[in-house]
């Protein structure tokens, strides 16, 4: 009887240390940011938990705009670092010969200093009488009022390239994976390189894109400091924007029920996706 | 044999890897009848890899020519060539199921969608791999992805196939099953083999003919029984089984054979398959299971020593013993064991050893 208890109660023993994991480092601050995002009053009077959902209601009305904007931002950001950083993962995996890791350290070099400084040395390269400009100005090649900064493609800029990363590793732990004997099998088989890549390569490398889809496009999506940075008021993010609201503003409340709603937004949004491509489906897709 | 399948002349490789390596594949020539099972036998990086990947375009030969069906094929690549390889790893595609592993070739060859799904089942019913269809490599033992392997080449009707060791993942017992099944699937499609291997008993047992390789070179070619009873050289009478060396002075040369040493009790010929005069050295060789033990003086007209037994081991089906001769060279022979009782000849005992003259072999040249 005890023994059967304790067989039973095994499988949750197991499951204890993930669960508290869990528990404490997600669930909780939810359920902290939930209580407080349904509080109401001021820093001065103090904050109360009234229940008060319009909260949500009024927040999405008033920053729609910088959500929208947001998920666009992050979704080109990710088109963009799978267009570039592919083919990087795929030299590197396949041509990269032994010097594969001096590659590697190469595009991982730049990330040993802080991201904010990487994203102003941007700012400074961009400027509108900057190097680059400045320069462009002066042989009258772009027009005096030509800007770069405060654009959306300064932003996403900043997003990309800060962000690419994320994108190649995973990519090109996927595609190391790959049996360089099955580009022989495919060869032998009647295909060209190209069919070889497309039938074999390119769907045996999809998880490896999955991982870094996920790894670029929620922290580019709520990402505050290229938007900061390199962009102007046309170009903010929510993540400036729960920013000012908690900090300048000190709206409590509103900041929470703008992050809990960023937060169901990307969860959402990746279990679509996962749903979407996680299964096999894919590979019979390709194969046929 | 219906012409020839495959020719290389005077084909080499050099990967260049460094300098002062030598060349991967020396100089091999060679002529492979269609539907012919030919095996390249031989030791661990003698070229047997490089030479089947030249055939099938994955390498280029340094210099020479490769020719399928008459037709020069150097420089053209592996999807354009006639021939399939079935890869010692296998080289499945871990992200298709079988049916669709099977019918890639036939796909990338747009052959038509009922033909595909004809020719798929009959060559899986032809490995025994229907009710698999569906299944993932990975959900497969070794024997069955074996199979697919096979099946994915074979469904492609090449005019001929290369299989660079098939069978070396797999237990003793399920290669030998497999040897079997690859014999009789080559008969039934009637398909050109060439099957690399490093296993002379798998060579032996399955090949029309074999051509033994070593240091990137072809040392000989030949059916199975003329490999084992008359091996060129002495790596082929060693590779090929155990074999007995014994290295002697002509005295004279009687007929058809040459005297090696003769005496009252002894005697050493070898038919001498060379040109060969007084105080010419030869290297000759002897089967083991040729040669009969006796503790009497056998009956004079056969090749004849003495010696002392210094070893005995059991193994089985027969015995094994060592002997060592009056000139002091060790000599194995094997005695099948037909009675029960154990042998009167044991460890320490005076023996005559004795084969017919016919049964020992000059090798072709002597080496150092
Ligand atoms: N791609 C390559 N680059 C450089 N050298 C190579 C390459 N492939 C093979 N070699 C060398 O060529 C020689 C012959 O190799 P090969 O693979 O043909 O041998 P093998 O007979 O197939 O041996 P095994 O039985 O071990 O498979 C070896 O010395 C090997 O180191
Ligand atoms: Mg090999």
């Amino acid at each position: 009887m005890i023994r059967r208890l304790r067989s039973a109660l095994v499988p949750y023993a197991l499951a204890l240390p993930a669960g508290l994991w869990l528990a404490i480092f997600f669930v909780a601050p939810m359920i902290v940011m939930l209580s407080v995002a349904l509080e109401t009053g001021n820093l001065i009077s103090g904050f109360t938990l009234t229940w008060h959902f319009a909260t949500f209601w009024q927040a999405i009305d008033l920053y729609h705009v910088q959500f929208i904007r947001s998920f666009v931002y992050g979704l080109v950001t990710t088109v963009l670092t799978i267009v570039i950083g592919y083919p990087v993962a795929y030299w590197i995996a396949f041509r990269g010969g032994r010097r594969k890791s001096t590659y590697l350290l190469l595009i991982l070099l730049p990330f040993f200093v802080s991201f904010v400084i990487r994203t102003v040395s941007w700012q400074f390269l961009l400027a509108d009488n900057g190097i680059l400009l400045g320069h462009l100005k002066a042989w009258h090649l772009v027009s005096q009022n030509f800007h770069v900064l405060a654009t959306s493609f300064a932003v996403v800029l900043g997003l990309t390239y800060n962000f690419l990363p994320f994108m190649i590793l995973p990519i090109y732990v996927g595609l190391e994976r790959v049996d360089e004997s099955l580009l022989d099998a495919a060869a032998d088989l009647y295909s060209s390189k190209r069919e070889a890549f497309l039938r074999v390569v390119l769907p045996l490398s999809v998880p490896g894109v999955f991982a870094g889809v996920l790894l670029t496009f929620v922290p580019a999506v709520s990402d505050y400091v290229n938007a900061q940075i390199l962009g102007g008021t046309s170009t903010t993010m929510i993540g400036n924007i729960i920013e000012t609201v908690y900090l300048e503003n000190n709206q409590y409340p509103t900041a929470a029920a703008l992050s809990f709603v960023l937060l169901a937004a990307l969860l959402i949004g990746i279990f679509a996706y996962a749903r979407a491509l996680g299964t096999e489906d894919v590979f019979e897709a390709a194969a046929a | 044999m219906l012409g020839t399948a495959i020719e290389l002349v005077g084909v080499a490789k050099d990967y260049g890897a460094r300098a002062g390596d030598a060349p991967a594949v020396e100089r091999v020539d060679l002529a492979i009848g269609a539907g012919e099972f030919f095996s390249l036998l031989g030791p661990s990086g003698c070229g047997k890899t490089t030479t089947l990947r030249m055939i099938a375009g994955f390498e280029e030969p340094t210099s020479g020519r490769i020719l399928l069906y008459g037709k020069d094929v150097v420089g053209v690549p592996p999807h354009h060539r006639d021939v399939n390889l079935v890869f010692q790893s296998y080289a499945l595609f871990p992200h298709m199921n079988v049916y669709d592993n099977v019918a890639f070739g036939l796909r990338r060859r747009h052959v038509a969608k009922d033909e595909i799904d004809a020719r798929v089942r009959r060559i899986l019913h032809l490995v025994g791999l229907e009710g698999k269809e569906r299944s993932r490599p990975r959900e497969l033992s070794g024997g069955q992805q074996q199979r697919v392997a096979l099946a994915r080449a074979v469904v492609n009707e090449p005019r001929a196939l290369l299989l660079d060791e098939p069978l070396g993942a797999l237990d003793l017992k399920l290669r030998q099953a497999m040897q079997l099944e690859l014999k009789r699937i080559q008969r039934e499609v009637g398909i050109t083999f060439v099957y690399v291997t490093h296993d002379q008993g798998e060579a032996l047992t399955m090949s029309d003919r074999i051509a033994v390789m070593n240091h990137g070179r072809v040392e000989q070619l030949g059916t199975p029984r003329e490999i084992y009873e008359t091996p060129a050289t002495r790596f082929v009478a060693g590779f090929i089984g155990t074999s007995n060396l014994l290295t002697a002075k002509v005295e004279r040369v009687d007929g058809r054979v040459a005297v090696l040493g003769s005496s009252a009790d002894e005697r050493l010929v070898v038919v001498a398959r060379r040109a060969v005069e007084p105080g010419d050295v030869v290297e000759l060789t002897v089967r083991p299971e040729k040669i009969t033990l006796s503790a009497e003086r056998p009956e004079p007209g056969s090749c004849a020593l003495r010696g002392r037994v210094t070893d005995v081991v059991y193994l089985g089906t027969s015995t094994s013993f060592t002997v060592r001769t009056s000139a002091g060279a060790d000599i194995v022979a094997h005695r099948q064991n037909l009675s029960t009782s154990p042998a009167a000849i044991g460890e320490g005992s005076d023996v005559w050893i004795s084969w017919d003259d016919d049964h020992s072999y000059a090798l072709d040249r002597v080496e150092p």
